[in-house]
């Protein structure tokens, strides 16, 4: 027993990996693909057959047969509703391979969720109903797989029961395919005729179809390349670990753990540390089981370098012959996956590898119909559209385009209030601005600015509603400073507007603009050592934060002018509450557009009944 | 250059999670049940971070109606892979004398398992949770993501789940809410089995054969694990060579007569098994989507 099974391990040790999704259509059979792939290589159990059963009786749209889509559909919302509404991962194997397929959900609201599930597959088996031909639905889902980079599709032309099997309809929707995977750039389809409700051509050749002599879908998939064999036909290209967790069990050991993402490592092997530029060779590569002489792509490992270098988790190990861009600029694809659109100019976090950094959409380039593919203009990008933009970080990442390496060429956007997850972006190619604008580094900095002013430079910002106080408040305390021979600058949002930030309005996208340009402003004259005093309405936190992320911890002093709605309406200096109740006035803060109070400021100034000098001072006591 | 087999790169996808976890997390923790799918992770665990010790400590949720054998194995862990291991039973649970007989398997389930994980998470105020379900289980956990995020209350929202691109986590959460961790998602029953053999792994005994003596009860074989355990009328215990493909509470696991009594003869069984190792679990056919409402409640 012992020895059959020692054998059979060995034959699976040997067994690769392939990970596939079906996409295509909603009906044109991608759940009864799974299920009969599933039920015929084994892959189904007694009683998760008999479950099926009694919730095809239930929930099932098949009449007497089984429902295979209840299979996949594991969420009670998609058995009521009929619909796939995200990604199901389901297991089987056969002799050669093991399988990992994702299925897809159809609808365009959950692109997002197909895209989750297209974005580790190596096979996309996009399902067509023969009798409906490449529908729009069929276009989108080929077009996330293109974006995606998966570099292979099984075009099922699936129901050719339902059309007699009949040759000519399935050669005119393969010409139909194969123009639209011509245009995305799609280089290998591999089309199948199929009924996968009787099995036709599914584990074996159907004698219905005579007329067809390519390969059926399991002999497909067992047989096509997957990325990782992909690697090994194309050689060996240079090595890549971005550094996931560094490791310090004591004094004399440092080690760095990461996942190859591409090549291989050599023990002793000439390597340089990105973005810092720093060289050193491999002096090991550690794992529990005992070092190795070299790791592969896809092999989590511990290295250790001969050198004492500087590294921390975010930075890319990579081949000492040929390291990659480092650039903190460049254009991408992104698909916005969110129901809060896209605001160029707002700041996002961005994920790519091990590292996290700020990042703003600088530019849209253009949005694409992901339908027909055209490019059309937007200032915006809503959920389930994708767009060109440029992308600007505030620092400089180790990257390849992502056609090159999903690891270092794909990245996600968060939200910075939510947390949500609202995009995924795909590296197209560095801005060759960010290499060609140094910073420059100068010889006198912020603190010997700050030593001759004897103080400590600071950004004070006052955000409140219209008529809280702002600019009175920032006002006196200006007074007070200047009395006590300090140096300093007042940036007030009515001012700014008259001059730098005259061409903005007050769309949403316009008002973040205007707080970044005024935020980048304040910056500039705190490194010259000056106490500036912004006062902007500012109303959206994510804004607020983006400034914030500018400057060191102690810099930024957020100052909430909390006075309520009605004060300062009742007080209307400006007229403007009057005008906006009028509705001539839209987009007004606190009447037509949100004000989100700060959650943590540095200061909380209640103002209703409170004098003028005693809120100066409060901030002066802040600063102090 | 050497082709990594799907063992291989099972393996390194659980260590890439259990990395992000630690560097990303602030206070991480791993749920530990003493069964199969956790002996595969607390393995893991120990490879990711050598030569380091394994910095997520480990949390037992204690039903106390666990089999004796998984008991006296988890004595054994701690020492043996030097991690800090804490267990954690439902103090009111316990006070009411709750137990899957008299209160039923919903109702114990739920307030020695759900609510106490929940008591236990919100007492450490992890904000890292990680579990060894698989996504090859059950069918609502087939939709899970890897992170899968939890607010404050601990519940899932199946229908708006985070878009989980490539291997990039989005680990950030806002305060008091949390994120369940699953490095196991892509491992089948059949993936722990070659692996624990693979990697020598020891397990509870249970899962190998032996005489032991059980009831007919329900459709099921119900081990009489110790005298607590009721019997029935007409209920009489017999020996029967049983073992077992998934272990909870010993009220509600059902053994299979079984002669494997080898790791070798255990996966050869399971390359002919027909029916799912779940299939034993009482608690998951107490209703339909009986997975997803728990999970949606607090539950793994």
């Amino acid at each position: 027993m012992a020895t059959d099974i020692n054998a059979y391990l060995q034959r699976h040790e040997t067994k690769s990996l392939l990970r596939f999704i079906t996409c295509g259509s909603v009906d044109d059979g991608k759940s009864t693909l799974i299920g009969r792939l599933l039920h015929d290589t084994k892959g189904l159990f007694d009683d998760q057959l008999s479950a099926l059963e009694q919730d095809s009786a239930r929930h099932g749209t098949q009449g007497e047969a089984m429902d295979f889509a209840l299979l996949v559909d594991g969420l009670a919302a998609e058995r009521e509703q009929g619909i796939t509404i995200d990604v199901a991962y389901r297991f089987f194997a056969t002799e050669k391979r093991k399988f990992i397929v994702a299925d897809c959900p159809g609808h365009e609201q959950y692109t997002r969720n197909m895209a989750t599930g297209a974005s580790t597959a190596d096979v996309a088996v996009v399902l067509v109903d023969a009798r409906k031909g490449v529908l729009t639905q069929t276009r989108r889902h080929s077009f996330i797989v293109s974006r995606l980079g998966i570099r292979h599709v099984l075009l099922a032309v699936n129901k050719m029961d339902l059309v007699d099997y009949d040759e000519s309809v399935f050669n005119h929707i393969v010409l139909q395919y194969q123009a639209l995977a011509d245009q995305l750039g799609i280089s290998s389809v591999q089309p199948v005729p199929l009924s996968a409700l009787n099995g036709d051509n599914l584990l074996a050749h159907s004698d219905h179809m005579p007329w067809y002599t390519g390969p059926s879908v399991l002999h497909y998939l067992e047989n096509i390349e997957s990325r990782a064999d992909a690697e090994r036909v194309d050689g060996q290209p240079e090595g890549r670990m971005p550094v996931q967790w560094v490791c310090r069990p004591n004094l004399d050991f440092r080690g760095f753990a990461g996942t190859l993402c591409q090549g291989a490592f050599k023990q002793g092997e000439e390597v340089m540390v990105l973005p810092s530029g720093r060289r050193s060779s491999i002096a090991r590569i550690i794992t529990q089981t005992g070092d190795l002489a070299e790791a592969v792509n896809g092999q989590a490992v511990m290295l250790t370098l001969a050198d004492e270098v500087d590294i921390s988790r975010g930075d890319v190990i990579v081949s000492g012959r040929a390291p990659c861009e480092v650039a903190d600029q460049f254009a991408a694809h992104i698909i916005w996956m969110d129901e809060t659109g896209l605001i160029p100019g707002r700041g996002y976090w961005l994920k790519m590898g091990a590292r996290t950094v700020n990042a703003t959409v600088t530019e849209i380039k253009h949005r694409i119909d992901i339908n027909s593919q055209e490019p059309l203009a937007a200032k915006t990008l809503q959920l389930n559209e994708i767009g060109v933009c440029n992308i600007n970080l505030d620092q400089a990442l180790p990257f390849e385009p992502y056609a090159l390496n999903r690891t270092l060429g794909g990245f996600i956007l968060i939200d910075r209030q939510s947390n949500a997850t609202v995009a995924a972006g795909t590296v197209d190619f560095a801005l060759r601005r960010a290499g060609n604008i140094h910073w420059q580094a100068m010889d006198v900095n912020k603190a010997a600015r700050a030593a001759l002013k004897a103080q400590t430079p600071r950004c004070i910002w006052f955000t409140g509603l219209s008529g809280s106080g702002k600019s009175t408040i920032a006002n006196r305390v200006e007074q007070r400073l200047l009395a006590s021979h300090h140096h300093t600058y007042s940036l007030d949002g009515d001012n700014v507007r008259h001059g730098l930030n005259r061409d903005l309005g007050f769309t949403e996208a316009d008002r973040v603009e205007n707080v970044r340009r005024v935020a980048e402003v304040a910056k500039l004259m705190v490194d010259a050592g000056l106490i500036v005093l912004v006062s902007f309405i500012s109303p959206f936190r994510s804004e607020r934060d983006m400034a914030r992320s500018l400057f060191s911890d102690d810099e930024f002093v957020e100052v909430f002018v909390d006075t309520p709605l009605a004060l300062c309406e009742q007080r209307d200096v400006k007229g403007l509450y009057a005008k906006a109740r009028a509705g001539l006035l839209p987009n007004f803060t606190g009447i037509s557009s949100p004000y989100e109070a700060p959650l943590h400021p540095e200061l909380h100034l209640h103002t209703e009944g409170r004098h003028i000098d005693e809120l100066a001072e409060a901030v002066l006591n802040k600063i102090a | 250059m050497n082709a990594l087999s799907h063992l291989d790169r099972l393996e390194a996808e659980s260590i890439h999670i259990f990395r992000e976890v630690a560097s990303e997390f602030s206070n991480p923790v791993m749920l530990y049940s003493i069964g199969k799918d956790s002996a595969v992770l607390l393995h893991l665990l120990a490879k990711a971070f050598h030569p380091a010790k394994p910095p997520i400590p480990l949390l037992h949720v204690d039903t106390t109606w666990k089999f004796r054998d998984m008991y006296a194995f988890r004595e054994t862990v701690a020492a043996r892979y030097g991690v800090n291991l804490k267990v954690h039973i439902n103090p009111e649970g316990l006070a009411q004398g709750v137990n899957p007989f008299s209160h039923g398997a919903t109702v114990h389930t739920d307030i020695m398992k759900t609510q106490a994980l929940k008591q236990a998470l919100d007492a450490g105020q992890f904000d890292a949770a990680i579990g060894g379900a698989r996504r090859d289980e059950e069918k609502s956990r087939a939709k899970e993501r890897v992170f899968s995020f939890r607010n404050a209350q601990h519940r899932w929202d199946p229908k708006a789940q985070r878009p989980e691109l490539w291997d990039v986590y989005n680990t950030r959460i806002s305060k008091g809410e949390s994120v369940r961790v699953f490095p196991l998602s892509n491992w089948t029953e059949l993936d722990i089995w070659l692996y624990i053999y693979r990697e020598k792994i020891p397990v509870v005994p249970l899962y190998l054969a032996a005489m032991r003596p059980v009831v007919e009860r329900d459709g099921g074989l119900i081990m009489v694990d110790d005298e607590r355990m009721p019997l029935r009328e007409g209920e009489v215990p017999m020996m029967k060579k049983v073992r077992f493909r998934t272990l909870g509470c010993y009220p509600l696991t059902g053994a299979v007569e079984s002669d494997a009594d080898t790791l070798e003869a255990v996966i050869a069984e399971m390359l002919v098994a027909r029916t799912s190792e779940r299939q034993g679990r009482m608690i998951d056919h107490d209703q339909s989507a009986s997975m997803e409402k728990k999970k949606q409640e607090g539950y793994f």
